[in-house]
């Protein structure tokens, strides 16, 4: 542990306004927050630099093409383009960032290229829903069933079980997560004709009324039903590992041993001592993976034709919708960053430890 | 004993030895022993497997056995590139925040959390969109980009433990240099994490990179195991049932390509870690 620091030298670093910075920084609910600001920045950064700033990016390239015939002016041009992006192009380049910022924060991301004059705000919004109910439905199913499974496989070490789960585990998360999709269309829509795939695309059935109906809900779940179980059997035997490793090192900690000499009930060492200190650290882990599967929903959904944001995305990619794609993207990295969020102060909530030691 | 001795001792870490050397050797030595047969042949398209094509047919008549030995060597070679230089970033960025501290340990621990949160696979589509990436270089870089930030967090917290050490301190005492500390004294200590993380890198990178091509946004030279797919994906052969034996070897190929990577760092853990290997 750190040594003891002397009063004065304590005084002095917290009126230094850099070791203020640092320390804010340290306190873990104010880093979880300034974290997500800060990548929310990146992201915009990113897209920023991506359609403005590199060469040949597709600002330049839009007014390029917008002039070269000469039947639009180069300012009516530019204008057109300063709309579509929601980027004042006559302004300052840090001018124009602050504009791409300003606007961003109201909502306004810009028009589609193909769709005219619609909002992007307005396109992402009606997938993105679809996106974030599979993938997070996908990723609870999973978290709950392999923390269950691998709690058993510790306590049965060694065993059959244990074996066999832990196997099956790290050899199904270790095949990229697309592929799956690709085989369940191959092995049992294809040649087994035991799924009907082509039945199954979008996001629910055309005809039927959105609505809390029973009809409605058990639509959306069976057209969700494939994305879903991928995301479940890919993220599963990460679940699975990550927990048996948690829980054989949680069997070992003295408060279990005291636990187990004050002759406490099985079931109460393992739900009240092990299982809950073994799982705390996998909270953490669940925010990471969502931005991973988020990801790989892009091809998923592209596969299974479920109309969520990663389709959106793969459309706006092959018709060179380039407002649309940075909407995804940005949006995209703030829902993850939300969800980053969320675990981040569960986790501070769950770990009595962590909330406390601000300034450690 | 030597490393690749312990790797092989347990079965894992032998199926992993054996299954990487099988694909090197398949993807860079096959195709000077195979000779290439790519001449179309309307005559015999989607054949089930059969001793003249083992693996069956494509959609224009050629042999997918012989696709599959051409196909590996591009994608093993950029997961190669990628992964040593997204080690090659965590390795130096990481033990620079650690042993220099202070304000650049903040703003690289802030770059690091940052590239950590960002949906990477989104990032790259996007950014493959707009700028095409071609050749073996720009796509590694870009792949490597996104890739290090879990491997710098972990030689940060290592460094962190073992700048405390007495022989570090030794070293310091004796004043030898940051240089000489940290790549004489540190890395051999850390070559586990490094290892293994290379390993990891390897995997990210080919999940990114066949993902990337199943999605055709990376310029086609030939054909590879992603391209396979895409091919199979954008032309409808997903969802004819005689078009079988093409979808699944290239599945077949980077599943077991991955799943070999992953047994060899599990036979990896054993070298490192000699607790391991006595249970």
């Amino acid at each position: 542990m750190a040594a003891v620091i002397p009063a004065e030298e304590r005084i002095a670093s917290r009126l230094d306004p850099r070791a203020q910075l640092g320390s804010l920084w340290r306190h873990p609910i104010l880093r979880a927050a300034l974290k997500a600001a800060l990548t929310v920045l990146a992201a915009t950064t990113i897209t920023f630099t991506l359609i403005r700033l590199l060469p040949g990016n597709p600002i330049d390239l839009r007014i390029e093409e917008l002039t070269r015939d000469g039947s639009v002016s180069y300012e009516s041009a530019r204008e057109q383009v300063s709309a579509l992006y929601a980027i004042g192009l006559d302004e300052p380049l840090p001018q124009q960032y602050a504009t791409y910022l300003w606007n961003i924060l109201h909502g306004d991301l810009g028009t589609s290229f193909l769709s005219r004059g619609v909002p992007v705000m307005g396109i992402i919004l009606a997938v993105l829903p679809w996106t974030l109910f599979a993938v997070g439905t996908g990723l609870l199913l999973s978290f709950v069933v392999g923390i269950g499974l691998g709690l058993v496989a510790a306590y049965k070490r060694g065993s059959f079980f244990d074996q066999a789960v832990s196997t099956i585990g790290s050899i199904i998360s270790s095949v990229p997560n697309y592929l799956i999709a690709i085989l369940i269309v191959l092995v049992l829509g294809v040649q087994l004709r035991w799924v009907p795939i082509t039945q199954m695309r979008g996001a629910f059935s055309p005809g039927i009324q959105p609505g809390f109906s029973l009809e409605f809900i058990g639509d959306v779940l069976f057209h969700a039903a494939l994305p879903i179980s991928v995301f479940f059997l890919t993220q599963i035997g990460h679940w699975i590992l990550s927990m048996r490793n948690a829980t054989l090192a949680s069997l070992e900690d003295d408060h279990v041993l005291a636990a187990r000499a004050r002759g406490l009930s099985d079931r109460r060492i393992t739900t009240a001592y092990v299982g809950r200190n073994a799982v705390l650290p996998l909270v953490t882990q669940l925010a990471i993976s969502v931005g991973f599967i988020v990801g790989g929903a892009v091809i998923i959904e592209q596969i299974f034709v479920y109309q969520g944001v990663g389709q959106r995305l793969v459309r706006a990619v092959a018709q060179r919708d380039y407002p649309v794609m940075q909407g995804i993207l940005l949006l995209v990295t703030i829902s993850v960053v939300v969800a980053n969020l969320v675990a981040d102060l569960l986790y501070s909530r769950l770990d009595p430890r962590i909330g406390r030691a601000g300034d450690a | 004993m030597s490393t690749i001795a312990v790797i092989a001792r347990r079965p894992v870490g032998l199926i992993g030895l054996i299954g990487v050397g099988s694909f090197v050797a398949l993807a860079y030595l096959g195709p000077l022993v195979i000779p290439l047969t790519n001449t179309v042949d309307i005559a015999n398209i989607y054949r089930t497997p059969s001793l003249a094509y083992p693996l069956g047919t494509d959609f224009q008549g050629r042999d997918v056995l012989n696709q599959i030995v051409y196909g590996g060597r591009d994608i093993l070679s950029v997961a190669f590139l990628a992964a040593f230089f997204s080690t090659a970033v965590a390795v130096t960025f990481g033990s620079l925040a650690a042993t220099l501290g202070g304000k650049l340990d903040v703003a690289i621990l802030a770059i690091t959390d940052v590239v950590l949160t960002v949906p990477h696979f989104i990032v790259l589509v996007v950014v493959a969109a707009i700028f095409r990436p071609e050749g073996f270089l720009v796509l590694a870089l870009l792949l490597a980009s996104l890739q290090w930030a879990g491997l710098l967090r972990q030689v940060r917290a290592q460094i962190l433990s073992l700048k405390e050490r007495e022989y570090v301190e030794a070293a310091r005492s004796l004043d030898l240099g940051l240089f000489h500390i940290i790549f004489r004294e540190m890395l051999p200590n850390m070559a586990s994490y490094v290892a293994i993380h290379f390993i990891f890198a390897m995997t990210g990178t080919v999940y990114a990179q066949v993902g990337l091509i199943v999605l055709g946004l990376i310029p086609l030279s030939g054909a590879n195991w992603g391209s396979m797919l895409y091919l199979a994906q954008s032309q409808g052969a997903l969802y004819f049932s005689d078009s079988f034996w093409y979808i699944f070897s290239p599945i077949l190929a980077i599943s077991l390509f991955q799943l070999s990577l992953v047994a060899l760092s599990a036979g990896l853990e054993d070298v490192f870690n000699p607790r391991l290997r006595a249970s």
